[in-house]
């Protein structure tokens, strides 16, 4: 009888918790919070891999514990391994925020699961770069949903000792004739088609692709040729960000699409590799922190958002990932001095040949049309791609 | 209830004591009243989740947010059963699962044969825990040992005897067979324990040698178990995808593999169209084996 008690005591403590967040989520409405009230004690977000170090992986690389001795918030991660998984996790409504790339973000503004943003109580949002501001996968006309972490390029990661001359460009994984031959290692996700579109954007002029996202069925029965192609030379696709470090660790993947936070992984450990953005430009990201409709730690999101775009953690976050930087005034914290050069955070002319991460939708993202495939029509491809 | 019969035992009226005639003399009420509650639980965890996957089936995603849509059509289930995709993925997934069936077969006859009736009962209690040893491991541990077994770059197969078959099908049928061995080999190991020595015997004394006797008395009283052991190896092989991700290597997907891609893709109705044809598959294959007697052993 006792343990009945213990129980219904429990079950009506749970329904009370519901009902109370219930009634917050209800409140919030469509509008972004007002004020910022005190930090709940704890924060449950989506990050991609290495957006949240707290020294597990390297002593030196942290930038959450401070932020939780700060703040109070203790920060719980879900390491999501694609857009599709992320927007899956969210979905759940069991999360306060997500590091959304293009490819997520208006899919989670139309589905109403992010709620507009508050920049008043971001007040590092003011030094982020202009370029970032405002941009179509981060905000809906005036409405911000949204901080800009950073941005950066899908890279080529290459064995050195094994493929030699160095390459400079994507026919390494596209190419019959790649010395990487039978072990490349390829990203398993809908969205890589846009890698081969990229490519034939350079080496097949003639099916004028402009933009990798916006492929008629034509454009896109030529990049799923070529992806066939690779297919019968391809020894790896990876989903799991760990399964590529390892398969590059031991040499049984020499060449690939891949980020450099693995990169950076994997040379720890001591596999001789390089990486680099070839001749064709690249696919890339843009990230954006967004904040859950249904948030139960809405304070502790808010001060996360301003935390993660602050100049010191910005800085630590680009330079681990790779990436550059949302904050203009993190570019003087690297530890790379000229870290934000590099990675050409103040060039805009550099990002011109790198196609952020972005929904296919039928109305072509080029502008020419109607006639362009959306990215239901995509994920089957890759469906039907994988399992033939 | 136990309760109430008790404390009703003593009173030769009272509202237990007309439940329990009133029960006697309507025995059908009785059993349904036994039943109901186990009856209760098959059909919500099973049936009303077996049902659910088809209505989501049912169901199709807004094609930008990939929201499930209630709206009711034929079109996954269409695109599942009529498409390339499917029939290729379905066949190769058959493929596999027969031939992971197959491979324990033939490793499980010989080695329950021993363990029922060659060695002595110490040594065949030892061998029954060996059996069943690899099961209290984790499966992602058993996996990702395969993996570095099988690697073609610095497997332990590769720096050893220098062949390996990398990731690939076969492999994944190796690995496969190896995880579920053990459901092939007890019901087999059961089944030649029922078999008694003394028929074994009567074979010798009419001459029939090891492998005759083998062939002709003891196979034909095995099927059964056989079948029933396949039952676990076939259908097991026909919804896994962990081991296939970690040992198929880049071109070997199942239904399994296919089932979580769309999952993870949050097109869950197309995810459950898919997970239609293993439960076909499986209802097929249940029907054919039942005339076996085979659900006897399991």
């Amino acid at each position: 009888m006792k343990k009945f008690s213990v129980v219904a005591a429990a079950a009506a403590a749970l329904s009370l918790v519901a009902a109370a967040c219930g009634s917050d989520s209800g409140s919030a409405g469509g509008a972004a919070q007002k004020e910022l009230g005190k930090g709940e004690g704890q924060v449950n977000i989506i990050a991609w891999a290495g957006y949240t170090e707290r020294g597990e992986t390297d002593p030196a690389v942290d930038w959450v514990t401070g932020f939780e001795k700060e703040t109070g918030c203790k920060v719980n991660v879900k390491t999501g391994n694609s857009s599709d998984e992320m927007i899956q996790l969210m979905n759940t409504g069991e999360y306060d925020g997500v590091s959304a790339s293009g490819d997520a973000t208006l899919r989670l503004i139309a589905a109403d699961k992010v709620a507009p943003v508050n920049v008043d109580l971001i007040p590092n949002y003011a030094d982020v770069f202009d370029g970032l501001k405002k941009k179509p996968w981060n905000s809906v006309g005036d409405t911000l949903y949204g901080v800009p972490h950073g941005r950066g390029a899908n890279l080529l990661v290459y064995n050195t000792e094994q493929v030699t001359p160095a390459p400079t460009s994507w026919s390494v994984m596209f190419d019959p004739a790649s010395p990487a031959k039978g072990k490349i290692s390829v990203y398993d996700s809908p969205i890589y088609i846009a890698d081969a579109a990229l490519y034939l954007m350079k080496t097949k002029p003639e099916l004028k692709i402009t933009n990798p996202y916006a492929l008629d069925q034509k454009q896109m029965d030529a990049a799923l040729a070529l992806l066939k192609e690779q297919k019968a030379m391809a020894g790896q696709y990876w989903a799991l960000y760990t399964d590529q470090q390892t398969a590059l660790e031991s040499g049984s993947q020499i060449a690939g699409t891949t980020w450099q936070v693995i990169v950076n992984l994997a040379t720890a450990n001591g596999a001789k590799i390089a990486a680099i953005k070839p001749s064709e430009g690249a696919t890339g990201w843009s990230d954006t922190w967004m904040i859950s409709k249904t948030a139960k730690n809405p304070n502790c999101m808010y001060m996360w958002m301003n935390h993660i775009i602050s100049p010191t953690a910005n800085a630590a976050v680009a330079e681990w990932f790779g990436e550059a930087p949302s904050n203009k005034k993190s570019c003087g914290l690297t530890a790379v001095k000229d870290h934000c050069a590099i990675f050409h955070a103040e060039d805009e002319s550099y990002w011109t040949d790198v196609f952020y991460w972005t929904t296919p939708t039928k109305k072509c993202l080029d502008g020419r049309g109607d006639e362009c495939l959306d990215y239901a029509a995509w994920s089957k491809a890759w469906n039907d791609l994988r399992a033939s | 209830m136990s309760a109430i019969t008790h404390s009703d035992v003593a009173a030769t009226s009272g509202p237990g004591r007309r439940l329990a005639r009133w029960l006697h003399a309507h025995p059908r009420a009785g059993l349904f009243g036994l039943l109901s509650a186990p009856a209760a639980w098959l059909l919500v965890a099973y049936l009303v989740s077996l049902a659910s996957l088809l209505l989501v089936a049912l169901y199709r995603v807004n094609g930008f947010t990939f929201a499930v849509e209630k709206v009711v059509g034929l079109d996954n289930l269409n695109a599942v059963y009529t498409g390339s995709t499917f029939w290729k993925t379905t066949g190769r997934t058959v493929l596999v699962a027969a031939q992971v069936t197959i491979l324990c077969l033939l490793i499980a006859l010989p080695m329950a044969f021993a363990m029922a009736k060659l060695v002595r009962p110490s040594m065949r209690r030892a061998l029954v825990v060996a059996l069943l040893m690899p099961l209290w491991a984790s499966y992602l541990v058993k996996g990702y040992a395969w993996k570095a077994i099988l690697d073609p770059a610095s497997g332990v197969l590769e720096k050893t005897i220098g062949v390996t078959p990398g990731f690939t099908q076969t492999a994944t049928v190796i690995v496969l067979a190896y995880l579920w061995l053990p459901y092939m080999v007890l019901p087999i190991y059961a089944g030649l324990e029922r078999l008694p020595g003394s028929m074994l015997e009567a074979s010798a004394d009419l001459g029939g040698k090891a492998g005759r006797t083998f062939w002709s008395v003891v196979l034909p009283q095995l099927v059964p178990s056989m079948i029933a052991g396949s039952i676990f190896t076939f259908s097991l092989s026909l919804g896994d995808y962990i081991a296939v991700g970690i040992v198929g290597g880049p071109r070997t997907q199942l239904i399994g593999n296919l089932i979580y891609r769309n999952f993870g893709a949050n097109d869950v109705p197309l995810a459950a169209a898919f997970a239609t044809v293993p439960v076909l598959i499986m209802v097929i294959y249940l029907l054919a084996v039942r005339r076996t007697g085979a659900l006897e052993n399991l």
